[in-house]
C-alpha cells in the first residue's frame, strides 16, 4: 500500500487540506460542549436570558462554519482520491503493457484484471475514507482529552487511561481479523473456481454424470468460507461492546471524580456535563471508526496486491538498436547483404522460469531470407517454445539468436516485432470491425491491403458474405465467428504488416485441408518473400519448406529437407508415416 | 452456433421483470428457516437500545447529584454509578450476542442461496450455459450474493437498531419533557429530506459512473486477456491511449458523483447541530423557569444526538438495502431459470446396452428462426462406426449434442435399444457413451482424479493402463508427484495434446458401450496419435461409435458417413458410395488429394 502513495504526490495539496479541514470542522465541534457549560454555569444559574440565546447563536455559527470546512474536506478528498485512481489505473495498465511474456504466464491473466478493476476500486474508496473520515476520529479523540484538560486537569487524567485502553481494543481487533479476512477471501476464491468450472466443464461433468459429487464438492466449500465468514464475524463484533464498556467505564470514573472535586468547589456542575460530553463523544467516534475499519483493511490488502505487481520489475533488458532489415548489416562488414541469415540460433537453450527442465536443447540453425521453415513434432515437443523466440516473447537461457545478423537483445523489441508478423495457436480477435482488426498489423495500411491479406489468408470468401464486409463487427472474444474463420482473420492480420518475418504456430489447425493447402501456396506467392516458420503437427503443412526442423523433446532430432529427413531421420520418418501409409505415397 | 448465442441471450434478458417486493417477499422466505434469530436479534436490539439510552438518563441524574461545592449526595452518586455499571455490562453483552445472531443468519441464508444457485447451475439446460458468458453466471453466484450480504448484514445491524433508537429516544424524551421533545421531532425530518434531495441529483452521475467504469472493465477484460496479441503487435501504445481517454472521463465521472453524494453527511450534521442548539435554546429557558433541571437537560441534550444519528444512516441503509435487492433478484433471476426437460415420472434405466440407436424423422434447431436440423433418420447397428464430416464450422457438434441429450430435439425421435432417450434417466443414457471431446476439459485435481472420472472406483493397476493405453504414462511418471500432481484451472501447466491424451486415457478407463469422439485426437501428435490407434481400435471394437474427424484415413473406415454443411446432413453413406454419388464428399475427398499431387508440382 506504502508503495502507492507516491500517486497521491501530484494532489499533495489536497491530501493535506483534505483532512486539515476535517479536523477544522472536529475543532469546531469540539467547541460545542465548551458553549454548553457555558449555558449552564453562566446563562441558567445566573438566569441571564440573552446570554443563553447568544450562546444559541454561537452554536448555529460553529455548526455553520462546521458545514462549509466539511464540505471543502470533502471536495479535497475526492479529488485526491479520484486523482489516486485513475493514476493507480493507469499505472499499472501501462506496468502490465510492459511485462514480459514469463512475467504474465506466472502472474495469470484473471488475476491482472481483478487487480486492475476491483482491487483499485477498493483501494480508491479507502483513500477517499481515510482523508476524509480516518484521521478525524483519532483527531476527535484527542481532542477530546486536550479539552477536557482545558477544563480540569485531574479528571483529564482518566482520558488519559482509557484513550490507550480504547486503541489498543481497535488496532487488536483490526490486527487479529485482518489475516482472518483473506483466509475468508481465499475461501470464496475456490468457491468461485467451482462455480467456473461447473459452467465450463459442463458437457464433461454432465456426460460423466458426476452432478452429484461436484455439488457435495460446492457446498463443502460453501461451508467452510460460511464457517470461516461467521468466525471473524463474531471477532469483529466484539470491538462496539469492548469500547463501549470502556468508554462507559470512564464515564462512571469521571461522574466519581466530578463529584468529588465539586463537592470541594474545584469543578462546576456544567464542567462536569462537559467532561461527560467529551466522553461520549469519543464513543460516537470510535463506532463510527469500527464501521470503516472493515473497509480499510479490505483496501490495503488490495493496495498490498496492486502494489505486488508493480513491484514486478521486467527481467528483459530493451535493446536500443532500431531494427532496419533492409540495410542489416552484420558486423563482419565483409558478408553480403543476402548472405546473412534472417534468423539464426547458435546453440540456444530454453528453460521456463520455475520450470524443472529444459525446453530447448542447444537448438543451432539458420534460416534465409525468403526461406520457409518448417517445425514440426510431437505434443510438448517445443515447437512453440522455438518460435515464440524469435519475436523475442521470451529470451534463450544459453546462447544466441541473431536476427538479420545482430544479436537479438540489441533491438528495440518494439521495433523489431513491427517487422515480425505472428500468428499465435489461440486465434484471438478483438471487439471492432474486421478493418479495424486488420489494422492491428499495420494502422496505416490502405484498403486494397486489407483485401490482399485476405486473400492471401483465404478469408476473402467468407468476409464477402458478412454483412459490411471489412466493417462487419466482431463481438468481443470472435464469438460471432468459427474457430476457422478467427484463424484466417488472424493469418490476415499478420500479412496487413507485411513482415519480414512471418511466423505460424500451428495457426491453420481448424481449417480443413483443401484450405491449409491453398493457404500455404497463396503465402508462398507473396512479393515480399517474407520468412516464413510454420509450425504443424501435420506433415503435408511442412513437406515442401526449403528446411524442416523436427524437434523431439527440446532437441532437434533433424534439420533438412524433406527428402533428406526421409532418408535419414527416423522421427520424421516415423511422423510422416503416420499420417502417409506407405502403400498410399506410392500410389500418389 | 455462434449467432444462436446472441438470441438465446436476449430472449432470457427480456423475460419477465419481478418487482422488488416480490423479490423481497422471497429473501423473507429465506429467511424463515431463521426465523428464531430474527426473533433474537430484535429483542436484543430492543435491550440494547433501552439500556444505552437509560444510561444518558442515569447520568443526568448523577449530574442533579453534584450540585455545587458541599452540595454533592454521595450515596446518590454511587447508586447511579453501579446503576450505569450494570448497564453497560448488559448492553455490551446483548450488542454481542446481537452481532453474533445477526452474522449466523445472514451467512447461513448466503450459503442456502449459493446452494441453491449451485444445484441449479447443475441441471440448467445447456442452451442457457451456452447462451450466456461464463463471466456473467459466475459474477452472480459470487459478486452478487456477497453485495446481498453486506446489505443485509448491515440491514439487520443498523435497521433494527435505528428504529429501536428512533423509537426508544422518543419515549425517554417524552417522558423528560414534551415541549422540548417537540421541537426535536419538528427538525429532525429535515435531515431526512436533505439526505434525499442530494441522493436523487447524485442517482445519475452515478450511473454514468457505472457506466464509463462497465466501458473501461470491457476494455481491460479484452486487451490484458490478451495481452500476449498486444504485445506481439506492439500495440501497447494505442492500447493505452485507449485506456487512458476512457481513464480520464471516469475520473471525472468519479470525482462529481463522489463529491454530490458526500455533500449529504455534513449537510445532515448541520441539521442535527440545529436540533442540539433548538434543545439548548428551549431546554435552557425551562431550566431559567424551573420546569427542568440541569441535569435533565444534559441527558436531553444527549438523546437528541442520538435521535437524529439513526436517520442519517438509514439513508445509507436504504441505498445499500436498494441495492442488495437488486442484486438478490439477479440471483432469483437464476435459481427460477427453467431447469432441463424434468425425467418423466419412471424413466427406464438404459441397460445392458448392445449399441442399437436409431434418428427418426428429427428437426433440431439452436433458435427459432433458423432451422438446422431437418427431417435427420439413421439407423447404426450395433458395433458400427458412424463417421461425421464436412468443412469448418459446419456444426458437427450439433449431432453430439443430440446424442448426449445436452440439448432436446424439436420434433422426432432419438432412440438408444428401442427407448425414446426422453424416456430414459440421463444419466444412464450418458453412462453409456464415452466422450471426447475437442475442447478438452479437465478439473482442477489430481491427474489421478481426472482419469478415474468415469470410474471412480478403478484400480490402480487399471488407472495406469489406461494411461500406458493413451501414452500419457511416462509423461505423468515423469511429473514431480507423478499421478498425485495438482492440476489447475483448465489444466494450466499441461498443454493441449497432453490434455487431451489425459480425455483419451478417462474414457479408456471406463470402456463404455458407446463412443463419442469429437476431434479427439486434433491436438495430439500424429506420431502419438499412431502410437495410441491400436488402443483406440481395440477399444472401438465392438462398440458403436461415433467419430467427427478431420483425417480422411478414419473416415474412409467407417460404416456411414455423415456429411454435413451449413449445419445440415446433405449426404449419407459409405466411402464407396458417396465417391459414387459424386457429390460434396466426393469434392471434399478430391480437394485433399489434388492439392497434394498440386503442391508436389509446384516444388518439383
Amino acid at each position: 500500500m506504502k508503495s502507492l502513495l507516491i500517486y497521491l504526490k501530484n494532489y499533495k495539496k489536497e491530501s493535506v487540506l483534505a483532512p486539515l479541514f476535517k479536523m477544522l470542522e472536529a475543532s469546531f465541534e469540539l467547541l460545542v460542549p465548551l458553549v454548553m457549560a457555558a449555558v449552564i454555569d453562566v446563562g441558567i444559574a445566573d438566569k441571564n436570558e440573552p446570554y443563553i440565546i447568544k450562546m444559541c447563536l454561537v452554536l448555529i455559527a460553529l455548526g455553520l462554519i462546521g458545514l462549509v470546512c466539511s464540505i471543502t474536506a470533502q471536495y479535497f478528498s475526492a479529488k485526491a482520491a479520484s486523482g489516486f485512481g485513475t493514476g493507480v489505473r493507469r499505472a499499472l495498465f501501462e506496468h502490465i503493457q510492459n511485462l514480459t511474456f514469463t512475467e504474465m504466464d506466472t502472474i495469470g491473466s484473471s488475476t491482472l484484471i481483478t487487480r486492475l478493476t476491483s482491487d483499485i476500486n477498493q483501494a480508491q474508496a479507502g483513500v477517499n475514507l481515510v482523508l476524509r473520515l480516518f484521521l478525524r476520529s483519532p483527531f476527535i479523540v484527542f481532542g477530546a482529552m486536550i479539552m477536557a484538560f482545558t477544563v480540569d486537569v485531574q479528571a483529564a487524567l482518566i482520558f488519559v487511561v482509557v484513550i490507550p485502553v480504547l486503541s489498543v481494543i481497535v488496532f487488536g481487533v483490526m490486527l487479529v481479523t485482518m489475516p482472518l479476512y483473506r483466509k475468508v477471501q481465499s475461501h470464496l476464491d475456490s468457491v468461485l473456481l467451482t462455480t467456473r468450472e461447473n459452467l465450463a466443464g459442463a458437457r464433461v461433468i454432465r456426460a460423466f454424470n458426476k452432478e452429484e459429487e461436484e455439488r457435495e464438492r460446492f457446498e463443502e466449500e460453501n461451508q467452510t468460507l460460511t464457517d470461516a465468514q461467521k468466525f471473524v464475524g463474531r471477532i469483529s463484533g466484539l470491538m462496539n461492546p469492548l469500547t463501549y464498556i470502556v468508554v462507559n467505564g470512564g464515564i462512571i470514573a469521571l461522574i466519581y471524580a466530578g463529584a468529588v472535586r465539586v463537592n470541594v468547589g474545584d469543578l462546576t456542575q456544567g464542567e462536569v456535563v462537559a467532561l461527560v460530553n467529551y466522553m461520549s463523544q469519543i464513543l460516537v467516534e470510535l463506532v463510527k471508526l469500527a464501521n470503516l475499519i472493515i473497509t480499510v483493511t479490505k483496501a490495503v490488502a488490495c493496495g498490498n496486491r496492486i502494489g505486488g505487481v508493480l513491484k514486478i520489475q521486467p527481467d528483459m533488458q530493451d535493446g536500443d538498436s532500431i531494427f532496419r532489415p533492409a540495410d542489416a548489416i552484420s558486423k563482419d562488414a565483409a558478408q553480403r547483404r543476402e548472405d546473412i541469415p534472417a534468423v539464426e540460433f547458435d546453440h540456444v537453450s530454453l528453460t521456463y522460469k520455475g520450470a524443472a527442465g529444459e525446453s530447448l536443447t542447444d537448438i543451432t540453425f539458420r534460416a534465409m531470407r525468403g526461406q520457409t521453415i518448417g517445425i514440426i513434432g510431437g505434443t510438448g515437443s517445443g515447437k512453440s517454445s522455438l518460435v515464440n523466440m524469435i519475436p523475442r516473447f521470451y529470451d534463450a537461457t544459453c546462447g544466441m539468436i541473431r536476427i538479420f545478423g545482430n544479436d537479438i537483445r540489441d533491438y528495440k523489441t518494439e521495433s523489431l516485432r513491427s517487422h515480425i508478423g505472428v500468428v499465435l495457436q489461440k486465434a484471438v480477435l478483438f471487439k471492432g470491425t474486421i478493418a479495424e482488426n486488420l489494422r492491428w498489423g499495420n494502422e496505416k495500411a490502405s484498403d486494397e491491403e486489407l483485401e490482399e491479406a485476405l486473400e492471401i489468408s483465404q478469408a476473402k470468401e467468407f468476409v464477402d458474405q458478412k454483412p459490411g464486409r471489412l466493417e462487419f463487427q466482431i463481438e468481443q472474444g470472435g464469438r460471432n465467428l468459427s474457430g476457422g474463420q478467427k484463424q484466417r482473420l488472424t493469418i490476415a492480420r499478420a500479412l496487413v504488416r507485411k513482415p519480414e518475418i512471418l511466423i505460424l504456430d500451428d495457426s491453420a489447425s481448424a481449417l480443413d485441408f483443401a484450405t491449409d493447402a491453398a493457404l500455404r501456396a497463396a503465402i508462398r506467392s507473396m512479393k515480399d518473400d517474407p520468412t516464413v516458420f510454420i509450425v504443424s503437427q501435420r506433415a503435408s503443412s511442412v513437406q515442401y519448406a526449403d528446411q524442416i526442423i523436427v524437434l523431439d523433446d527440446g532437441r532437434a532430432a533433424g534439420i533438412g529437407t524433406h527428402d533428406e529427413l526421409l532418408v535419414s531421420c527416423p522421427a520424421y520418418q516415423e511422423i510422416y508415416y503416420s499420417q502417409f501409409p506407405k502403400e498410399a505415397v506410392s500410389n500418389g | 452456433m455462434a449467432d444462436s448465442k446472441k438470441t438465446v441471450h436476449q430472449v432470457s434478458d427480456e423475460k419477465r421483470k419481478p418487482g422488488q417486493g416480490e423479490t423481497l417477499k422471497k429473501v423473507f422466505r429465506h429467511l424463515g428457516k431463521y426465523r428464531i434469530f430474527v426473533v433474537f436479534s430484535i429483542l436484543l436490539a430492543t435491550i440494547s437500545v433501552a439500556l444505552t439510552l437509560y444510561v444518558p438518563k442515569l447520568t443526568g441524574y448523577a449530574v442533579d447529584y453534584i450540585i455545587a461545592a458541599g452540595k454533592v449526595d454521595f450515596p446518590g452518586v454511587f447508586r447511579v454509578m453501579i446503576q450505569i455499571g450494570v448497564c453497560t455490562l448488559i448492553t455490551a453483552l446483548a450488542q454481542w450476542l446481537m452481532n453474533v445472531c445477526n452474522n449466523k443468519m445472514t451467512y447461513q441464508v448466503v450459503q442456502d442461496i449459493r446452494n441453491e444457485a449451485f444445484r441449479k447451475i447443475e441441471i440448467l439446460p445447456l442452451k442457457y450455459i451456452d447462451g450466456h458468458p461464463y463471466g456473467e453466471v459466475v459474477s452472480r453466484v459470487i459478486a452478487d450474493v456477497d453485495q446481498f450480504a453486506d446489505g443485509l448484514l448491515m440491514g439487520f445491524t443498523q435497521l433494527f437498531t435505528g428504529v429501536a433508537t428512533i423509537v426508544g429516544t422518543f419515549c425517554f424524551m417524552l417522558s423528560v419533557n414534551v415541549t422540548i421533545t417537540f421541537v426535536v421531532v419538528l427538525i429532525t425530518p429535515v435531515s431526512f429530506l436533505v439526505a434525499n434531495f442530494i441522493a436523487k441529483r447524485t442517482f445519475s452521475m452515478f450511473r454514468l459512473q457505472s457506466e464509463i467504469r462497465g466501458e473501461q472493465t470491457g476494455l481491460i477484460d479484452e486487451m490484458v486477456g490478451n495481452q500476449k496479441v498486444v504485445q506481439a503487435f506492439g500495440r501497447g501504445k494505442d492500447v493505452t491511449e485507449q485506456f487512458d481517454e476512457i481513464n480520464e472521463r471516469l475520473g471525472k465521472a468519479y470525482l462529481k458523483a463522489i463529491f454530490f453524494s458526500s455533500i449529504t453527511n455534513p449537510s445532515t450534521r448541520f441539521v442535527n447541530s440545529l436540533v442540539y442548539t433548538g434543545v439548548g435554546i428551549t431546554g435552557a429557558f425551562a431550566v431559567v423557569r424551573g420546569s427542568l433541571s440541569v441535569g435533565q437537560l444534559s441527558s436531553f441534550l444527549s438523546y437528541a444526538n442520538q435521535y437524529t444519528k439513526p436517520f442519517n444512516e438509514i439513508s445509507g441503509v436504504v441505498t445499500e438495502f436498494q441495492n442488495a435487492v437488486a442484486c438478490a433478484q439477479r440471483i432469483f433471476d437464476l435459481i427460477e431459470e427453467e431447469p432441463q426437460t424434468p425425467e418423466p415420472e419412471g424413466a427406464a434405466e438404459l441397460k445392458d446396452i448392445a449399441g442399437y440407436v436409431k434418428a427418426e424423422h428429427v428437426d433440431f434447431s439452436y433458435v427459432e428462426e433458423q432451422e438446422l436440423i431437418r427431417d435427420f433418420n439413421l439407423t447404426v447397428k450395433p458395433g458400427q462406426r458412424i463417421a461425421i464430416v464436412g468443412p469448418t464450422g459446419c456444426g458437427k457438434t450439433t449431432i453430439i449434442n443430440l446424442l448426449m441429450r445436452f440439448y432436446d430435439v424439436n420434433s422426432g425421435v432419438i432412440s438408444v435399444e428401442g427407448i425414446d432417450i426422453r424416456e430414459m434417466t440421463r444419466k444412464s443414457l450418458r453412462a453409456g457413451y464415452g466422450m471426447v471431446l475437442q475442447d478438452t476439459w479437465l478439473k482442477t485435481g489430481t491427474i489421478r482424479d481426472n482419469i478415474i472420472m468415469g470410474r471412480p472406483d478403478a484400480t490402480e493397476e487399471e488407472i495406469i493402463e489406461a494411461a500406458k493405453a493413451s501414452h500419457i504414462h511416462s509423461f505423468i511418471r515423469r511429473l514431480p508427484n507423478g499421478y498425485d500432481t495438482w492440476i489447475t484451472e483448465d489444466g494450466g501447466g499441461l498443454s493441449q495434446g497432453q490434455k487431451q491424451l489425459l480425455c483419451i486415457a478417462r474414457v479408456m478407463l471406463c470402456r463404455p458401450p458407446m463412443l463419442i469422439l469429437d476431434e479427439a485426437t486434433s491436438s495430439i501428435d500424429t506420431r502419438t496419435e499412431m502410437k495410441i490407434q491400436d488402443a483406440f481400435a481395440a477399444l472401438m471394437e465392438g462398440r458403436t461409435t461415433f467419430i467427427v474427424a478431420h483425417r480422411l484415413s478414419t473416415i474412409r473406415e467407417a460404416d456411414v458417413i455423415l456429411v454435413m454443411k451449413d449445419g445440415q446432413i446433405i449426404e449419407q453413406g459409405n466411402h464407396e458410395s458417396l465417391l459414387a454419388e459424386g457429390g460434396f464428399y466426393k469434392h471434399l475427398y478430391e480437394s485433399q488429394f489434388e492439392h497434394r499431387t498440386g503442391e508436389a508440382r509446384v516444388s518439383g
